[in-house]
């Protein structure tokens, strides 16, 4: 083991203070990750013909941005300001970014699930939504381009901060983010689509969960001593508890997936799960990081100590 | 819709005209001297006071003289305590006054026949850095946390809609979200020092500065403040104080340099404050270039996932 460097604090209390936030914000960068790559998904299926997968994936990724709106606003300090955030555009905000991919993403995700939900209209209501079902092929598209952003932006939002444990994971977390997405989309896919029409989802899935777990081992080899926290406490439960379920989910979804309805789903509902406990357990690690003064003060340290490598390293 | 970056990403290291204001006056500052500091809490006080922040707790904290904690919401002024088993050294006063104990402190464990104690109080009034590359208001989606003609940041408390973003952007964990119910006032709002910004405008002191009995806290323009504090740190070095150090005064650090600096007769960790703080926007345009390659990874995953197959 190695030796625990010591260091000076002004009574053991916090250099950085902790966000104010709670269970909104990473409840929010899952469901934004699900509903990005479930677009993907959708068009996807779209273009080759997969009514069921197509279904299943707009209407969760509109369900989704939703709920990730109520979260967002719900987060607030003052909630009925919400709109605050549209009356500026700043690059140097991730958040203010993030907002704008939102508001571009949500109306075209919003396009492609109306359009869902007409074709589930009886017979003599079906012209009704003709004209939406014909925009929706495109919305869907760009909604898709957009999910990109909307599922790898949040990993900017926590790494543009003086947390330590989310500001040192800078180089590898949008990937993990991004992976964990296409792993939660997949098995919203699988849970949804029938066997014969999810093989994309499954090999998303798989695709994601193997590539968000590479990537955090990448990761928490980068972060010196700010990777403590990811294993320690609460946070170390939920990526403990994630790594588990993405990993059995993937396998079961290459495995068995295609033959098994009942497999399929209970694969699905183990990625969902475990997409959600990678964005608390990465959330929880980077508040603890932030109670500590040892991971704000030590890698400083260090880094004075280490010379002139101050500018210009990512 | 205004687009506004402070500046480009990093910004000038005149954060004022980056901000746009044309021609805008010198830019002020504080520069806290803890030497001089004798740890009376009178600029807790008068910042408490002018500023109309509501009381945020009252503990003993068993951290020597220093209940407060640490500034936060409804503190924007903290002075901090720390006692040390260090020799304690006769330091010259600022204003040729004579000798004083070191930081002022009155110790009863001076020994006489050394001339000196082997214990030492230190003391220190810590406040928003006013940072030239503010982390804070880079961050700030809103638009409500402002460069003020004079360089110093400040919350526009009707615009903030208490998103919580600086609060952990900040590297010296200062500006944070008020807690509360609607009785409180701007409660849900992000809070910090203001430089006292309503004072300024009317040609006078901040409170703290203003009720400092030492010229512990200094305010000025910051040029001229930072030439006092070269001054200063030169005094104290030659007579043998050799740990005195400035603190946030350089334009090349990681904050490009604070509107409110320091000298510290330690390391900055002893106080409770970053020894290298870095803004962490400067490591943005690299992250944004990885999270377009994981974004676009993301895509074409997506893409590969449909092709080949037809189940």
């Amino acid at each position: 083991m190695v030796p625990r460097a010591t260091f000076t604090s002004y009574y053991g209390r916090p250099v950085v203070k902790p966000s104010p936030w709670e269970a909104d914000i990473p409840a929010y960068f899952f469901l934004g990750g699900l509903a990005g790559a479930s677009s993907m998904l959708a068009a996807g299926a779209g273009v080759t013909g997969r009514p069921s997968l197509r279904r299943t994936a707009r209407l969760g990724a509109l369900a989704a941005i939703s709920a990730s709106y109520v979260a967002l606003i719900h987060d607030l300090g003052r909630p009925e300001r919400f709109m605050n955030m549209l009356r500026v555009a700043k690059p140097t905000s991730p958040m203010s970014v993030g907002t704008w991919i939102l508001t571009a993403y949500s109306p075209l995700a919003g396009a492609a699930a109306a359009a869902e939900m007409t074709t589930l209209l009886p017979q003599r209501l079906l012209g009704v939504g003709r004209p939406l079902r014909a925009v929706s092929g495109p919305a869907g598209v760009g909604a898709a381009v957009l999910g990109a952003g909307v599922a790898s932006y949040t990993a900017v939002l926590l790494s543009d901060t003086a947390t330590p444990s989310w500001h040192e994971a800078r180089r590898e977390l949008p990937f993990v983010f991004a992976a964990s997405a296409a792993a939660a989309a997949g098995g919203l896919g699988m849970i949804g689509a029938p066997a014969d029409q999810a093989g994309p989802a499954r090999r998303l899935a798989a695709g994601g969960a193997l590539v968000e777990l590479l990537m955090e081992r990448r990761m928490e080899a980068s972060m010196g001593i700010t990777a403590e926290p990811l294993h320690a406490g609460r946070a170390g439960r939920l990526l403990r508890a994630s790594k588990a379920l993405t990993g059995a989910g993937a396998i079961g979804a290459v495995v068995l997936g295609g033959r098994s309805r009942v497999v399929a789903v209970m694969c699905g509902a183990a990625l969902l799960a475990g997409s959600a406990a990678t964005r608390f357990g990465i959330f929880e690690a980077g508040q603890e990081s932030a109670r500590d003064p040892r991971y704000t003060v030590v890698p400083q340290r260090q880094r004075l100590e280490g010379g002139g490598a101050r500018v210009g390293r990512f | 819709m205004s687009v506004r970056a402070s500046g480009g990403l990093l910004g000038p290291l005149n954060p004022a005209r980056g901000a746009g204001w044309q021609d805008p006056p010198p830019r002020k500052g504080f520069f806290t001297d803890t030497s001089l500091c004798i740890g009376c809490k009178a600029c807790e006080v008068a910042c408490k006071e002018w500023n109309r922040i509501p009381e945020d707790g009252l503990a003993m904290l068993g951290t020597s003289y220093d209940n407060t904690g640490g500034l936060g919401a409804s503190t924007w002024r903290h002075v901090a305590f720390i006692e040390q088993r260090k020799p304690m050294r006769m330091l010259p006063v600022a204003n040729g006054m004579g000798d004083s104990p070191a930081s002022g402190a009155a110790s009863d464990v001076i020994n006489p026949a050394r001339g000196a104690a082997d214990f030492r109080w230190l003391m220190s009034s810590d406040v928003c850095k006013h940072c030239t590359h503010a982390a804070c208001l880079d961050v700030c989606p809103t638009g409500a946390l402002m460069r003020t003609e004079l360089g110093t940041v400040v919350v526009q408390e009707d615009i903030c809609n208490g998103c919580g973003y600086c609060v952990p952007a900040c590297p010296f964990g200062v500006i944070e979200r008020r807690e509360g119910d609607r009785t409180v006032h701007n409660a849900g709002v992000a809070q910090k020092c203001t430089l006292c910004y309503d004072r300024i405008g009317e040609g006078m002191t901040p409170a703290c500065a203003q009720a400092c009995p030492t010229e512990s806290i200094q305010f000025g323009d910051l040029e001229e403040l930072r030439e006092r504090a070269r001054e200063r740190v030169g005094t104290l070095r030659a007579a043998g104080v050799s740990d005195a150090r400035l603190y946030l005064d350089d334009q090349k650090d990681g904050i490009g340099g604070g509107g409110a600096f320091f000298l510290l007769l330690d390391e900055p960790e002893v106080y409770g404050l970053p020894p290298d703080p870095v803004v962490s926007t400067r490591e943005l345009p690299a992250m944004w270039r990885t999270a377009a390659v994981a974004g676009l990874g993301l895509l074409a995953g997506a893409a590969a996932a449909f092709a080949g197959r037809r189940r």
